[in-house]
């Protein structure tokens, strides 16, 4: 078992906190997503676990090590970088072969040669091993990334949004063979994005981060039915949850101290107008094919939904709108109410 | 579309017309023509002989001798004719030639240790101020260091004045270390103007390098130094070339300290080539075929690196 920890760890960068007194444990064979926005302090976290920067304080623990002063390539962790990974003036195999070539580790090239290969045959792009990194497409390229942490066994993988800078169609593709890959190695992954979708689809948990602060941690599922703050509810979901103050909803029962209702597509049925109190108005339909999204009017809120594309409404009309068991949050944005599982 | 973008970057985004492009040739060539031809009279001179090399109007057509190299590579005696009809018949093609003009051979002449001089302390002080200057650079763009705006505004004022305006310190300093006329003196002194260049010309080049290149290195288990000759240096070449040219460039042609620090061991040829010119009137082809020589190492070196010279102009305009 080889567990990665984080212990109380910050670090400034001049007047910016990039990571505020931040803990957090990878469990083994866990697939677990840092998800927060650009600057929230994700791709720190994962510098500090590499060593490549130290922290002004707390640990760093690797397998119930402290590691928080050894160099980086002491750490036995494996780095998969946002861009720049692949050596231009290198073969596709001698990219991957250099993590493996590393003094340090002096493993007999044979050996290499057979890791190398394993991990191309893995990533798909084993006819590739003999061309120049740069005469890859971009899709081959991140493979390749890949694969250059891949071809280590190391304690943890670390992946710094390894799919931001490829097509729509790309990401989706490997974000499937990441998750296969992971499952089929029992791999430990630390995995950084921006991206709901990828977080949902390949996390075992997920920890959402803003501004240096791990926010909540838990399983995709727990994350979305049960965020503890607005923040939270508002990282997950498309459409994104609605918020409406908690004074528009004088009929709706809700805790005391409710400052603002969240409003998700699945807390909200829309109906035709038959005697309820909860009235709104169709502001615009938007047809996606599979589903429609729908824009209302509620008391000079927006709120925007998801609906069948057979329901028929059209922009005007007016609607019956029901809350079924929302969100509530107190004037902090914090989480309010049972904790449903 | 990564093909179209590097072209619409590196060249205007409108082709030019077949007209403007003989026109652009034109000019090339002319231009070519222009800087080659001074190189070409030199190459030429130096297989005149004497009155040929100041004959008015200028020869262009002549009987092509070997009297310059002869008259570079020795050193002659007048004799009267009748020693030299005493003498036993000349040995070798050149004992005949400088016998027509009632010279023997005395010996050879100091060119080939002056050319020597000049390759070491050339060669030597470029490779060290190439070596400095990258472990600098390096170390500017990648570390936090302390007042490093400061320390490069310092190194690049060190270019600020001719490097001839600190010359008389320099010459007591040197004195009183016994470093005139030492070739280690003369490599040192180049290193010391060169290295200045050298680690801005770097640090720009080895900035352009991402450093995620290094640390995924680091991470993998190399050291810093491992990760800096295997990642980096590679990357860098076209930089290093440039650099070096232009380093070696100064070096070999510096005329300045070469003269005021160098007498005899550790004479280059800058100040040697001149000297060429007082030996037994004004031997013009002697003194161009010294220039010819002294050009082919540095033409040798350019061209060799030009294929990086090339890239390291047009750096940032390339794909990475």
């Amino acid at each position: 078992m080889v567990d990665v920890s984080l212990r109380n760890i910050s670090r400034r960068f001049g007047a910016v906190d990039a990571v505020r007194d931040l803990s957090l444990t990878v469990n083994d064979g866990e697939f677990l997503v840092l998800l927060g926005p650009s600057g929230a302090g994700k791709t720190t976290t994962l510098r500090l676990i590499t060593g490549l920067e130290s922290p002004d304080a707390g640990s760093v623990m690797i397998d119930g090590r402290d590691v928080t002063h050894d160099p980086p390539g002491a750490r036995d962790i494996a780095f998969v970088f946002q861009q720049y990974s692949l050596y231009p003036h290198f073969s596709v195999y001698d990219n991957l072969a250099f993590p493996l070539r590393s003094p340090a580790r002096r493993v007999p090239e044979p050996l290499i040669r057979r890791r190398v290969e394993q991990t191309a045959e893995l990533l798909h792009i084993a006819s590739k091993l003999n061309n120049r990194a740069t005469r890859l497409s971009g899709g081959e390229m991140q493979r390749v990334a890949i694969g250059r942490a891949l071809v280590r066994d190391p304690s943890i993988y670390l992946m710094d949004e390894p799919l931001s800078s490829l097509d729509a169609k790309l990401r989706a593709e490997l974000r499937l063979e990441l998750k296969r890959i992971q499952l089929e190695l029992g791999a430990t992954i630390l995995y950084v994005t921006h991206d709901q979708v990828e977080a949902m689809t390949m996390a075992s948990r997920i920890g959402v981060i803003k501004d240096g602060r791990l926010l909540q941690l838990g399983t995709p599922r727990e994350i979305y039915e049960n965020p503890s703050s607005s923040y939270v509810a508002s990282r997950l979901g498309t459409p994104q949850i609605n918020f409406l103050p908690a004074r528009l909803l004088s009929d709706v029962a809700m805790p005391p101290e409710t400052e603002t209702v969240g409003i998700r597509t699945e807390h909200l049925q829309i109906a035709t107008r038959n005697g309820g109190r909860m009235i709104g108005r169709v502001h615009r339909v938007e047809h996606l094919g599979e589903q429609n999204h729908v824009h209302l009017d509620y008391k000079g809120e927006t709120l925007v939904t998801l609906a069948d594309p057979h329901q028929p409404l059209r922009a005007g009309q007016e609607v019956e709108l029901q809350l079924v068991r929302p969100l509530y949050f107190d004037g902090a944005g914090q989480r309010i109410g049972p904790m449903v599982h | 579309m990564t093909a179209a973008v590097a072209r619409s970057t590196a060249h205007s985004i409108v082709d030019a017309s077949p007209r403007i492009k003989a026109f652009a040739g034109a000019l090339v060539i002319l231009y070519a023509l222009i800087t080659i031809l001074p190189l070409l009279w030199i190459v030429a001179t130096a297989f005149k002989s004497q009155s040929d090399a100041i004959a008015y109007p200028p020869k262009v057509i002549f009987e092509p001798t070997l009297e310059g190299y002869v008259n570079l590579f020795t050193v002659r005696t007048r004799q009267t004719p009748d020693f030299i009809a005493k003498l036993p018949p000349p040995e070798t093609w050149y004992d005949k030639l400088v016998r027509k003009h009632d010279m023997v051979i005395a010996g050879p002449s100091k060119v080939v240790p002056r050319f020597v001089n000049s390759l070491i302390i050339g060669f030597g002080s470029t490779f060290l101020a190439v070596f400095l200057g990258t472990l600098a650079a390096y170390a500017f763009s990648r570390f936090r260091i302390p007042l490093a705006d400061d320390l490069l505004f310092f190194i690049l004022s060190t270019r600020m004045m001719p490097p001839v305006a600190v010359a008389i310190p320099i010459y007591l300093m040197y004195r009183q270390l016994n470093l005139t006329d030492t070739r280690l003196g003369m490599i040192l002194l180049y290193t010391a103007v060169n290295v200045s260049l050298a680690v801005w010309l770097l640090k720009g080049f080895i900035d352009e390098i991402p450093r995620e290149y290094e640390e995924a290195a680091l991470v993998d288990g190399y050291t810093r130094l491992q990760a800096l000759r295997k990642v980096v240096l590679p990357q860098a070449v076209t930089g290093i070339a440039a650099t070096a040219i232009f380093c070696l460039i100064f070096s070999w042609n510096e005329y300045a300290f070469a003269v005021l620090l160098t007498s005899g061991e550790a004479q280059t040829m800058p100040p040697f080539i001149p000297f060429i010119i007082g030996e037994g009137g004004q031997d013009w082809p002697a003194v161009a075929a010294a220039t010819t020589l002294f050009v082919v190492p540095i033409v040798m070196f350019t061209v060799l690196l030009r294929k990086h010279l090339l890239r390291g102009i047009t750096f940032g305009a390339m794909r990475k």
